[in-house]
């Protein structure tokens, strides 16, 4: 019998342990749909604001030794467009993304939503290149905490918080967003970083410092991971740099019980997530596990 | 993981030569081995530094090993590209996307503007056994360009250029459909070809499809990565960067979006 690719996040139940991460190819209905076809077991939304952002101008994201440095500066339609866009939508599951400074942004946004087929909330308490938003908020942990209060007042469905590394240690982010009543935690964003042309003299980004993602933040991402489960009784989704079935299960073992992928895509595009769930699904044969949640966190019994 | 970091990070390169095209219209070139062998279609990002990221389609130059691109100035960033000088810096990163399927026998390429860059380029890649017609469309006569370049390119194909004007200062009066509309009454092809603003190309693939002829367009959406990450370029399902530029008449046909709608630097859906 062939292994059981599905897993749970707490409450939320996954057909598949591989998603596909916020900010990645995120803005249509008609994407979703192709990038749930092609194997993701869920999808995130680009991480959605209260009114729509143009984002920074080019260049947005450079590809460097090892992944992609990106300050994209969060453009996206809006929270009231995109939940139009996506209201007829029955049969993928969608994760939306939320950003915002204050409850306030947060409460405006989960409104938007209220009729709409939403699978989880992830709020991005992490992205390390705009002003007041993302990891200035997850640098605040009380902020965090009322936050993550507030949206899970509001709504049954599950709240994930996404968490970065920023002035805070993100230990104490995580405990906050748990005192809030998160559901689970994904980890990592990207990590502040900058690149810098040596022709031109001048940083790659226009924003000139954006986030590292890819195989280079991996052993980064892994470690959080391990040190999360480890610290806290919380769900975890791990993210950075998976890009084969050996970096995923890399993940599962330090204890996360799917993983995201985004700048795997740029390289080895969406057939990215049929490969890594067929290499799980020969680990699992090979080594007898039935489940995902058998493999969860094994790293750590040493 | 080389190659990708080489064409996912712009190489720094000077231009060298810039030619007038029209008032509003430049072709800068430049020494680039890469760029200068892409397939007609293909793009590259084209960075103005301190200013923004562009997609350009690749111009063919006439001098070997040389790159070119051929920008109109609309907005900022376009018109600080049009107002580079020789000896500038630009960052060029490439080529990215698919490429037209050039079929044996009679073709017509059909273009207006920037738009005849890939169709340029489609025209230096025929078989020598191609009959090649060009139709050439601009307002003005002062708008058009490229003509001396076509005949140059197709010199030794079985080959005819024709233009139009809007305002019939130069060439035949009217609109390129109109006069692919006259052509197609008596002329078989085996393959069309267009490039330009999209409710043209909107028609162009409206009658090739009502012939059943073999039809390809190529896009244009809102690109800021130019590879497959940042989604800003979707129409319907596709990645415009990634999937197209090029898509055939069949697959437009189903699209809901394509002469329709576009995305905005947000995401938001506009009309044409
Ligand atoms: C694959 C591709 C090939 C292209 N080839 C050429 C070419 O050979 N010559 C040429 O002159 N132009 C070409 N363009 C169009 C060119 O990239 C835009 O006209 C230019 O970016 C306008 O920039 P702007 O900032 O001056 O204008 P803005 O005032 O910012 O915008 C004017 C309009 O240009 C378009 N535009 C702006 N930014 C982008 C962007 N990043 N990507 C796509 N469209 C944009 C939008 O439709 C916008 O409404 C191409 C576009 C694409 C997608
Ligand atoms: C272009 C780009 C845009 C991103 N946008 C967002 C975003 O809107 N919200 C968010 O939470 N994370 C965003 N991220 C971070 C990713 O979701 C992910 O955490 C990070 O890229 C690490 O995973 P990876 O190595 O698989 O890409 C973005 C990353 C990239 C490369
Ligand atoms: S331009 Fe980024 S996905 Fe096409």
């Amino acid at each position: 019998m062939s292994p059981d690719l599905s897993t749970k996040i707490g409450t939320l139940r996954l057909e598949r342990p591989t998603m596909l991460a916020s900010g990645i190819l995120g803005i249509s209905l008609e994407v979703f749909s192709r990038i749930h076809k092609s194997g993701a077991g869920a999808v995130v939304t680009k991480s959605l604001s209260k009114e729509p952002w143009e984002g920074y101008p080019n260049p947005t994201i450079v590809g460097i030794k090892g992944g992609y440095l990106n300050a994209v500066g969060l453009s996206n339609p809006g929270a009231p467009y995109f939940a139009k866009m996506i209201s007829p939508n029955k049969t993928i599951p969608i994760i939306v993304s939320l950003v915002g400074s204050i409850e306030e942004d947060f409460e405006f946004m989960v409104k938007q939503f209220e009729n709409v087929h939403v699978m989880a909330y992830e709020l991005n308490l992490s992205c390390p290149h705009v002003e007041k938003v993302g990891l200035e908020v997850g640098d605040d942990p009380n902020l965090v905490t009322k936050i993550v209060k507030k949206v899970k007042s509001m709504t049954k469905v599950p709240i994930i918080s996404k968490v970065g590394l920023g002035t805070t240690n993100y230990l104490d982010t995580v405990k906050a967003a748990m005192d809030g009543g998160t559901d689970a935690i994904t980890a990592i964003n990207t990590i502040r970083a900058m690149g810098i042309d040596v022709e031109t003299q001048r940083p790659l980004l226009s924003n000139k410092i954006g986030g590292l993602s890819g195989p280079a933040i991996k052993p980064v991402a892994v470690r959080c991971v391990y040190e999360i489960s480890s610290k806290y009784d919380i769900p975890v989704i791990g993210c950075g740099g998976v890009s084969t079935w050996e970096d995923a299960v890399e993940f599962i073992l330090a204890g996360a019980s799917a993983v995201q992928i985004g700048s795997a895509i740029g390289d080895g595009w969406i057939d990215v997530f049929s490969e890594v769930n067929k290499g799980i699904a020969n680990y699992m044969e090979q080594k007898g596990f039935s489940k995902i949640q058998e493999m969860v966190g094994l790293a750590r019994n040493f | 993981m080389d190659l990708q970091e080489i064409s996912n990070r712009s190489s720094i390169r000077v231009i060298e030569k810039i030619i007038d095209e029209t008032p509003t219209v430049r072709t800068l070139v430049f020494s680039d081995d890469t760029l200068s062998n892409v397939l007609p279609g293909q793009f590259a990002m084209v960075w103005i530094p301190g200013v923004n990221e562009l997609p350009m389609s690749v111009m063919v130059s006439e001098e070997k090993g040389k790159a070119a691109f051929t920008v109109r100035k609309r907005g900022v960033s376009s018109t600080a590209l049009y107002d580079l000088q020789v000896g500038n810096q630009i960052g060029v990163r490439g080529p990215y996307g698919n490429s037209f399927r050039i079929k044996d026998g009679k073709i017509l390429l059909v273009g207006g503007g920037t738009g005849l860059v890939p169709l340029l380029r489609l025209a230096k890649f025929a078989k020598p056994t191609n009959e090649v017609i060009i139709l050439m469309g601009s307002k003005t006569k002062e708008e058009m360009f490229f003509e001396d370049m076509a005949n140059k390119i197709l010199a030794k194909n079985k080959h005819q250029v024709i233009t139009c004007t809007e305002d019939g200062s130069y060439g035949k009066k009217g609109f390129v459909t109109d006069v692919m509309e006259a052509l197609m009454q008596d002329t078989k092809f085996d393959g069309i070809y267009t490039c330009g603003p999209e409710i043209m190309m909107y028609k162009v693939v409206q009658m090739a499809n009502s012939k059943n002829t073999f039809v390809e367009a190529s896009l244009e959406r809102m690109m800021k990565c130019g590879i497959g990450i940042c989604g800003s370029c979707c129409m319907d399902e596709s990645l415009v960067c990634h999937d197209g530029t090029v898509f055939d008449g069949q697959f437009l046909a189903k699209s809901q979006e394509f002469g329709h709608t576009h995305r905005t630097k947000s995401g938001i859906l506009e009309n044409y």
